[in-house]
């Protein structure tokens, strides 16, 4: 229904199931806002009301209300910036300053603070009140995630995040009234997507910076680097690109000038992942066991499926995660090949990820006593790196990967984006059941809605593919297998909605929504698929290479030993 | 017992078969024949061994042979807290206060037996007057009983008494002749405003919830009574649950609900166990349940624990907590009536609110609205405590004044101290002073003295309280029970808490004074839900009727009430003082010692207190048998 | 004395007879207090696990709402009424007086685990204030020189 409102005396006609922020914001009158988030890639509107931020006045109430939570109503007059209005939002800022380490040289997110952007646009010049901190100024990491309780400002948006769109609800509000504070983690999964929309630094990241520099460092060390997929559309969101752009080539070469001694491609994994994930796939159709095939390069879902559904272990590929695939054959074949002791090598991954750190220091990703990856950085780390030594990324030369693992198809590209894998598996699958491949675009399961079902012919099969991204649609779809009543042959899942390009190490762009920047990096993906001149993984010479030269067939048993793994039971953890 | 009621006319048969109960014990006569004793079972009087009196006073009847000629039973509370444990004794109405389990002898023995009155037991007022009725002690004479008709005359465990007093009536009045419309017009007619704090009008509210389409509606009782002080609610769901499970079910057909909830505090074991027992009688008689009296209406009603969270009193938190979440509240609208329990419509009112509903739908609106004045109708039960001489509860019609409550129910205050305020509305309510005793007390009248009705709480205070002391306790309280969501009532409360902490330490400026109402009046207008919004409200109105008394801790480091601690300084006047040691031998911290002076007496030496040691007690003050006092602070 | 598993078994049993309704999870702390006496993280993680929910709800609740404890209580457990007719009437005054007898602090239990001190807002006898109960027996018009008497009796 359309009512007329008037904002700072001027007339709208607008629905009424809008509120008093969203119409504001349609029209470009700005409200601050703290608590309020609007997750628009899984729709999920969070507006618990409670930092008070946003509150307005509206005439003929007694109090001053929140834009987030209140609708308009026929004859809403409302009034954004009066007087009252800024001195009540002044001393709501105020208040949580009074509880907030006054350390912000130092913090994490120095200059990326939403509430020290409050501060800032509201003139805050002192704080009137002063009293004791609510919670200890201390660091806690579990999982990989960096909690400073001090720091946090009790929004919320973290327990949304993972209660609402990752389904999983390891964290919720405890105790009460000035001591309530976010809760410890139970069966947390490192996504990472808490992280992604904390306003301050109470949730911030592991760093390994420090053991990159110093491996960096040791003559005795020879350091590669790989880097994953979703990273290249990703790091110039940090200096300046426009979204989606792809940095590729400028990445390599930063990474030259870091002193890296190797810069290779975790591409060249995927394109490995593929030969053994679409060999299991047709092993298991021909069998017809152990269906549907379930990814299982997404590491924060493979620990979701260990904590949540282990009695669907069977149904996980066994193949090991593109850079864990790297990391095995860096420190074998490649060793061998560059004539190097494996112990001397130090494998750094670069993620769009935090769980790929967790999923690094798993004791059985590791071949004759050496971890397959030795320091996994994320791309807002290593940004952070980056401008700690005074690169600037738009002003570097071009550069190529090193070869030897540095070639790769574009089907190990579209790894980024919510169902790439599914599409590389269907285009390998294709090109070894027909010996060709008609067209390598298989939009069907291309997209950005949570759950999307497809049916695709390879060969002369019918194949039904599912793709989920977000653990909850995941857990709905892991419910249904359960009942029987998923028919899939394979499924695609990603912890992070939208894939690895919206990856809970990924940076966060504050000039523009989320779902624009997911949608520009997955159309800068696709695009560099387009371009590629090989397409489909098979078609990788360098792959080629390493089965003819070392590990013989797909699912070999060199292959087994190298590239695959095994999952665990971790619902009692 | 008895087999389920099918009709509006067994009900009635019921009724006539059975009322001869209570006309017994309404009409006062010398009559000596037959004695039914009442034992209050509230539980102030049980925490002080009524229900010891109860099986003592069965004991000696049966010792005495007297057990058909006397019925002994448990009542609920008759208000009269401050003299309990109470014993009744009907037809004469003889009323025994402070009774003993030891008396119960004399009380079969004496009054049954030879039918005499026990004059060490019946009320004295502070003149010295006895009167053994109960009608004529003040405390009851400007008292008119609603809410809390049937308390102190029904057994609550026996639903024949109920049936006795009227009950279910208006429920079968309102399923055979009524059409919600008309229910809910009666009830509008009434003027009955919310009882439970604000004073929203319940028809209204009935209203909204059954113009809100759904297949599933509830109704829920809001028996959170958290408010420290006050237990109108308590003693009504101890000593007539009936009345609000009638009014529940009534509400139930006139929006078109069919469950009800009852949310009430885990502290409350009595009332709990008193409802179970009331909610399986009457399911029994087949006036809750399937097919009530014989109808296609169905109600059941299920009872929901609190946890210990004051804040669960706001209805939007009430309703998260029988969800079985946390208990914090959410922005309205939606109001319940639209989106409440389960999302579903939902009316939410409170015990007091629903035990005047019978009596409307019986009587009529228009009657009910003849009693209190223009904008608030009927009664309103008070938690009078405090130091005043007769604590209790007390049901009075709204347009009462203060002072009628205070000095004509209450007996005036306490030791024949000076009165110095009135708290109402507990932590959410302000504190009302000499100037306003004469107001007649309703919920706008409340409301434009910066203080609120609240759910029923009056706290009396004497000279001897800090006023700025008795807002930190509300303030400490709130703070204890803010569910911490939003921030003005997190931080802020707080901070204020912070500040006057300092300033009954003696810390505080002029200037915090200033960041207190500044912070005070911003919680207000900006907090999440009620609770937030009123918090400041006992800071505000005893900043506004007792400015002088801040000022005085500020500026001078003084506490007028002589109260804060840290602000008092013990010193003993040696002209004064005798010599007598009293001091000394009393204090706990040996800080008193011997001077080479002397005081009134030339041959004893006087006395001092070492200030670093004193712990501020108060002791040596207290035992200085000097007069005037050689001690002073 | 019940044993573990006895005491699982009357939960699991009452859970079930709610079918395992997350609604109920504050009817179900309650019970479970009840048997156990107070709400161990783990016993926190059973309800979770049988209501098919996070244990970080149910810790939510159980941390958010003042009559659940998730440490044992001592054997007698004194509750003072911190109501505001039993505070204007002194009942901060025994508080402190137990607290200096106790040698713990309000919501502390003693080392010897025989005694708990806790407050609670309003026990309804306000004409009795101030008033302070030990495991549900009622002690009213109290002054601080009754508090070490009543104490000995326990």
């Amino acid at each position: 229904m359309l009512v007329n409102i008037k904002i700072n005396n001027k007339c709208y006609t607008e629905d009424s199931a809008l509120t008093i922020l969203q119409v504001a914001r349609k029209h470009g009158i700005h409200i601050p806002t703290l608590c309020y988030m609007f997750h628009e890639e899984t729709n999920l509107e969070h507006k618990p009301a409670s930092c008070r931020v946003c509150i307005v006045e509206v005439k003929g109430r007694r109090n001053l209300v929140p834009a987030c939570a209140t609708n308009i109503v026929e004859g809403m007059e409302v009034l954004t910036n009066t007087y009252k209005v800024v001195e009540a939002r002044k001393s709501v800022v105020e208040l949580l300053l009074s509880n907030h380490p006054n350390d912000c040289l130092q913090c994490s997110k120095n200059g990326r603070c939403e509430l020290q952007k409050l501060a800032a646009e509201l003139g805050i010049r002192k704080i009137r009140y002063d009293g004791v901190l609510s919670q200890k100024n201390v660091h806690e990491e579990k999982y990989f995630v960096v909690k400073n309780p001090s720091k946090c400002v009790l929004c919320g948006r973290c327990v949304a995040v993972c209660d609402k769109v990752q389904g999983i609800n390891a964290i919720s509000q405890s105790l009460r009234g000035f001591k309530t504070k976010i809760s410890e983690p139970f069966k947390c999964i490192s996504c990472g997507q808490c992280i992604q929309v904390c306003p301050t630094a109470a949730l911030t990241q592991s760093k390994s910076i420090d053991e990159v520099e110093k491996a960096l460092s040791d003559p005795n060390k020879f350091v590669v680097v790989n880097t994953a997929p979703a990273t290249r559309v990703a790091l110039g969101d940090e200096f300046n690109f426009p979204a989606g752009s792809d940095v590729t080539k400028k990445m390599v070469q930063s990474f030259r000038e870091l002193g890296f001694d190797k810069v290779l491609d975790t591409n060249f994994g995927a394109d490995l992942t593929i030969m053994e994930e679409t060999h299991e796939f047709l092993e298991r159709l021909k069998s017809k066991e152990n269906l549907p095939l379930i990814t299982s390069c997404c590491p924060g879902w493979i620990k979701y499926i260990e904590q949540f559904h282990p009695e669907l272990l069977n149904l996980p590929s066994t193949s090991k995660s593109p850079h864990e695939m790297f990391g095995a054959i860096c420190k074998s074949y490649y060793a061998e090949k560059i004539g190097i002791d494996p112990k001397k090598i130090y494998v750094v991954s670069l993620m769009p990820c935090l769980a790929k750190k967790r999923e690094a220091s798993r004791e059985e990703l590791q071949n004759d006593g050496l971890q397959n990856i030795d320091a996994v950085l994320t791309v807002k780390e290593y940004a952070e790196m980056l401008k700690m030594h005074g690169i600037n990324l738009a002003t570097l030369e071009e550069s190529d990967f090193d070869s030897l693992l540095g070639e790769s198809s574009g089907a190990a590209d579209i790894f980024a984006n919510t169902g790439g894998v599914i599409e590389a598996v269907a285009r390998t699958a294709t090109k070894w059941l027909t010996g060709k491949v008609e067209d390598v675009n298989f939009e069907a399961v291309r997209g950005l809605s949570g759950v999307r079902e497809a049916t695709v012919k390879i060969g002369d099969n019918q194949i039904r593919l599912c793709v989920a991204s977000g653990i909850k649609n995941a857990s709905i779809i892991m419910d249904k297998i359960k009942k029987g009543e998923a028919h899939y042959d394979a499924i695609e899942i990603m912890a992070c909605p939208g894939g690895c390009v919206n990856g809970g190490g990924q940076p966060i762009r504050s000039d523009m929504a989320q779902i624009d920047v997911i949608k520009a990096r997955q159309q800068g993906i696709y695009n560099i698929d387009k371009n590629k001149e090989k397409r489909v993984s098979c078609d990788n010479e360098e792959i080629q290479k390493l089965y003819n030269e070392y590990l013989g067939n797909p699912g070999s048993e060199k292959a087994h030993y190298l590239l695959h793994t095994h999952f665990k039971d971790c619902s009692k953890d | 017992m008895c087999k389920k009621i099918n009709s509006k006319e067994e009900l009635l048969n019921l009724y006539n078969n059975v009322k001869d109960i209570l006309e017994f014990r309404k009409v006062e006569s010398e009559s000596t024949e037959k004695y039914h004793i009442s034992v209050c079972g509230g539980t102030g009087c049980s925490s002080s061994n009524s229900l010891e009196i109860l099986e003592k006073l069965k004991y000696w009847a049966k010792e005495c042979g007297v057990e058909n000629k006397v019925e002994i039973s448990i009542t609920g509370c008759f208000g009269f807290c401050e003299r309990g444990p109470i014993v009744k004794i009907f037809p004469d109405h003889t009323f025994y206060t402070k009774v003993k389990p030891e008396d119960a002898e004399r009380i079969i023995k004496e009054h049954i037996l030879n039918h005499k009155v026990i004059e060490d037991l019946i009320y004295k007022k502070e003149n010295g007057e006895t009167t053994a009725k109960q009608d004529n002690i003040n405390f009851y004479k400007k008292q008119h009983r609603i809410a809390l008709r049937n308390c102190g005359l029904i057994d609550p465990e026996v639903i024949v008494e109920t049936i006795a007093a009227k009950g279910y009536q208006a429920l079968a009045k309102c399923l055979y002749e009524m059409t919600p419309e008309q229910i809910i017009q009666e009830v509008m007619d009434s003027g009955l405003r919310g009882r439970g704090g604000a004073g929203f009008p319940t028809g209204q509210k009935w209203k909204f919830a059954r113009a809100s389409v759904s297949e599933k509606k509830y109704i829920i009782c809001n028996a959170d009574e958290g408010d420290p002080g006050a237990f109108m609610d308590r003693s009504i769901l101890e000593g007539d649950p009936h009345s609000v499970l009638e009014a529940m079910a009534i509400a139930g057909y006139a929006i078109g609900a069919n469950e009800g909830e009852i949310y009430i505090r885990a502290e409350y074991p009595l009332a709990v166990h008193r409802l179970q027992i009331a909610i399986q009688q009457a399911t029994e008689l087949g006036l809750l349940g399937d097919h009530i009296l014989g109808t296609d209406f169905s109600f059941n009603i299920n009872i929901k624990y609190g946890a210990g969270a004051f804040v669960c009193g706001e209805e939007t938190a009430l309703i998260h907590s029988i969800e079985g979440c946390r208990g914090e509240p959410t922005i309205k609208p939606p109001f319940p009536a639209v989106k409440g329990l389960f999302e579903k419509p939902t009316n939410v009112n409170n015990v007091e609110t629903w035990a005047n509903i019978p009596v409307i739908i019986l009587d009529g609106g228009k009657k009910f609205a003849e009693i209190g004045t223009e904008k608030s109708k009927g009664t309103k039960v008070f938690a009078l405590a405090g130091k005043i001489n007769n604590v209790g509860l007390v049901e009075v019609p709204m347009g009462t004044t203060l002072r009628e409550i205070i000095y004509d129910i209450g007996g005036g205050i306490k030791n024949g101290k000076k009165f110095k305020a009135v708290q109402t509305g507990g932590p959410s309510g302000g504190c009302l002073t000499e100037k306003d005793l004469d107001t007649p007390i309703d919920y706008d009248n409340l409301v434009a003295k910066g203080s609120m009705m609240g759910s029923g709480g009056m706290i009396v205070l004497d000279e001897d309280d800090c006023m700025v002391n008795i807002a930190k306790f509300y303030l400490e309280f709130t703070v204890e029970e803010s569910c911490g969501k939003c921030t003005p009532c997190r931080i802020g409360n707080k901070r204020m808490l912070e500040i006057l902490n300092k300033i009954t330490d003696g810390r505080g400026t002029k200037e915090d004074l200033d960041k207190l109402n500044e912070l005070a009046h911003f919680i207000k207008d900006c907090s999440l839900c009620a609770l937030g919004q009123s918090a400041p409200n006992p800071v505000l109105s005893t900043m506004a009727g007792f400015y002088d008394e801040y000022l005085a801790h500020v500026e001078e480091k003084r506490c007028p009430a002589g109260s804060c601690k840290n602000l008092l300084n013990y010193k003993i006047i040696i002209p004064n003082c005798l010599g007598c040691g009293m001091c000394a031998r009393n204090c706990p911290v040996d800080a008193i010692h011997k001077t080479d002076k002397f005081g009134k007496n030339p041959r004893l030496n006087a006395y001092q207190i070492d200030p670093a040691k004193c712990i501020k007690c108060g002791t040596c003050m207290s035992k200085c048998p000097a007069k005037p006092k050689a001690i002073e602070r | 004395m019940k044993t573990n598993k006895e005491m699982f078994d009357e939960l699991d049993e009452f859970i079930d007879s709610l079918n395992c309704n997350p609604s109920e999870l504050i009817a179900i702390l309650h019970r479970a207090q009840s048997i156990f006496g107070y709400l161990p993280f783990s016993l926190q993680a059973h309800i979770a696990n049988k209501l098919k929910i996070s244990p970080a709800k149910v810790y939510g609740v159980v941390s958010f709402y003042s009559f659940f404890t998730m440490v044992p209580k001592g054997k007698n457990v004194i509750n003072v009424c911190l109501g505001t007719a039993c505070f204007v009437r002194g009942s901060d005054k025994i508080l402190e007086k137990l607290e200096e007898l106790l040698h713990i602090k309000n919501g502390e239990t003693t080392p010897d685990g025989k005694f708990t001190l806790t407050s609670l807002r309003c026990v309804g006898a306000c004409g009795l204030a101030p008033v302070m109960q030990i495991n549900g027996k009622t002690y009213g018009n109290l002054t601080v020189d009754d508090v070490e008497g009543i104490l000995a009796k326990y």
